[in-house]
């Protein structure tokens, strides 16, 4: 069983407070996301959870008990690092037995779960390098290994796709995906990159200088942004929004519309524009536009579309697609 | 016409380098030297370099006038003995400094490197009489004690430099894993600072190996280590150079081929700071 509830949790340094009084419940099994920009706290929050920090108030409850006080050892998680952190003077499968040697297992039990763990990440053939010999994959998968081979109630990533390469970030996070199905262990994920969050996760933690913006699916979080901040925050390149008349003429302080619900037209639509530039990635064409009276709006059109810069446009949104905004930046319901 | 000119600065730089080197060395090297005269040639002007008559009555001289070896015995038992038993607290007072800080971290730092400003002879009659009431004059466990204590200034910082250098994420990763704190130290941290850690307490050992000011004044006989032997050779009789040189020159030479084997680990040791 893995589940993990936090109440109300507060972290506060000398003068600020990181963490400003957090709920949230992660269910047994659930791959949960943690995301948010720089300096919103989510690793701290993991921290919090690993017990790597204590909480300034609050309560952390894994499976109904109350772990506050008690070590991160003992709260039966598994952390991977950002920078894997592996033990640089002992070989791979040292550091993959490491945990099983201080909870003091018998030696034939960790030779078998270190073999396991190998087998599954493909590390069978490193298992006597040191990890100065291994690329970054390599030694990401052994800090998974380590993680795995304590067979936690939960796993707890640390932004461990940041240090690799484009190519190997894409590879990473399908394993990860497939290491959550075949292990059906509950696992919290913390990263900056929404399009890992969109694609890993069950369920999102949006935070936002250490509050919960909003919790809820990836699509009900691209679909019902609850907020201008979730609005703004998920979808890439980001939510279009207009203020001003457009706004109060459909009853909002402010509209949002995503860049691939909008129609471009040269000939007639509801906000007029000059293109500023283009760009054009082969599947996806991004159109900068600067609207009359609105501002900087973005557009993306499917395939290839050819435009020029100077060009005039005219904007129209798809109106099921537009969210509706007040003053106070919450989301009005239709 | 480049290589030409790159070539003429190399060969300038490594010969002013080499005499560099040989002046700083040069002493030593009359030392060594000065120990193989007679009394006559020793005192000669102008001074012999290389050509007198080589003899070795000087070592033979020191040798029955004072018991070389248990001299020897006590340099390496009080160096190495002090600063290891050193390494206890100083591990882990300097683990505390880097991975647990406080706002009183620097400022205890500041003051434990500004005791190494005051100079002994200011607190020698005190040291002396407590000694002296703990009967502790001329005692290995005593003045070792003092050397240990002399040098651990020196050895948390050294190793508090060295563990700023260490990720803690790698000690959290060990937490994780279920070490208590005794196991992180000597599981995880210990071997990665290991070359700290050498770097250190060869500098601390050859500081101790160094030490005259107390050893002269807080050991007679039993605990005596090689700084005492030297300075039964400088007599009210007068300095016999030549002696004086073969005695130097034995008490010198453990630490200084020690020196020489580990030439990089010292240069390392103290110029790690330097470079981030």
């Amino acid at each position: 069983m893995g589940s993990i509830q936090l109440k109300q949790v507060r972290k506060d340094f000398a003068n600020f407070s990181v963490i400003k009084g957090v709920d949230l419940k992660v269910e047994d099994g659930e791959f949960t996301v943690f995301v948010g920009p720089s300096g919103c706290g989510k690793s701290t929050l993991l921290r919090l959870i690993a017990g790597l920090e204590d909480i300034s108030s609050g309560q952390i409850l894994i499976d109904g008990k109350d772990v506050s006080n008690v070590g991160p050892a003992q709260r039966g998680l598994s952390m991977v690092f950002q920078s894997y952190a592996l033990y640089p003077h002992m070989s791979v499968r040292n550091n993959i037995a490491f945990a099983l040697k201080m909870a003091n297992q018998p030696k034939d039990v960790i030779d078998q779960k270190v073999a396991k763990a190998a087998a599954v990440l493909n590390l069978t053939d490193y298992l006597d390098r040191k990890p100065r010999q291994l690329s970054g994959g390599q030694r990401q998968r052994v800090a998974i290994g380590r993680a795995i081979v304590r067979e936690p109630k939960a796993f707890l990533f640390d932004e461990p796709l940041s240090n690799l390469d484009a190519a190997l970030r894409v590879q990473m996070r399908l394993e990860i995906g497939d290491l959550h199905k075949s292990l059906k262990t509950t696992i919290i994920y913390v990263t900056h990159d929404q399009v890992e969050a969109m694609t890993l996760a069950d369920k999102i933690v949006v935070l936002n200088k250490g509050e919960v913006a909003q919790i809820g699916s990836p699509l009900e979080l691209y679909n019902r942004p609850q907020n201008l901040f979730v609005a703004r925050f998920i979808g890439s390149p980001t939510m279009n929004l207009v203020t001003g008349p457009s706004a109060a003429k459909r009853g909002a302080a402010t509209i949002g519309v995503r860049p691939e619900h909008v129609e471009m037209s040269t000939t007639t639509g509801e906000w007029p524009a000059t293109v500023r530039i283009a760009e054009h990635l082969g599947s996806d064409t991004f159109v900068y536009v600067e609207a009359d009276g609105i501002g900087p709006l973005t557009v993306r059109l499917a395939g290839e579309a050819p435009s020029d810069t100077g060009q005039r446009v005219f904007i129209t949104p798809q109106e099921p697609r537009v969210h509706l905004f007040d003053k106070d930046g919450l989301r009005i319901k239709r | 016409m480049a290589l030409k000119q790159t070539m003429g600065r190399r060969v300038g730089l490594t010969a002013a380098a080499w005499l560099v080197g040989f002046l700083i060395f040069f002493p030593i090297l009359w030392m060594f030297l000065t120990s193989f005269k007679t009394e006559g040639d020793a005192y000669a002007i102008p001074p012999k370099f290389l050509f007198f008559q080589w003899t070795t009555e000087n070592y033979v001289e020191v040798q029955a006038r004072s018991d070389y070896l248990l001299h020897a015995f006590n340099s390496i038992i009080l160096s190495v003995g002090a600063n290891v038993v050193g390494l206890l607290f100083a591990i882990p007072a300097a683990w505390s400094m880097s991975f647990a800080p406080t706002k009183r971290t620097k400022d205890l730092l500041m003051w434990m490197l500004s005791t190494k400003m005051m100079p002994g002879a200011g607190v020698f009659m005190a040291i002396y009489f407590l000694f002296l009431q703990a009967h502790l004059l001329d005692s290995r466990w005593g003045v070792g004690f003092l050397l240990m204590m002399a040098n651990l200034p020196i050895v948390v910082w050294m190793l508090y430099t060295y563990f700023k250098e260490i990720p803690v994420d790698i000690l959290e990763a060990a937490r994780m894993d279920g070490a208590s704190l005794s196991r992180e130290i000597i599981y995880v941290l210990a071997p990665m600072a290991v070359p700290g850690i050498a770097s250190t307490m060869l500098l601390a050992i050859i500081l101790s190996w160094n030490e005259a000011f107390w050893t002269l004044n807080l050991t007679n006989v039993n605990a005596a280590p090689l700084t005492n032997m030297i300075a039964s050779f400088s007599s009210p009789e007068g300095d016999f150079w030549a002696l004086l040189s073969a005695a130097s020159v034995l008490a010198i030479a453990p630490i200084l081929i020690l020196g020489w084997f580990s030439q990089r680990q010292l240069v390392r040791g103290l110029t790690f700071g330097a470079v981030k």
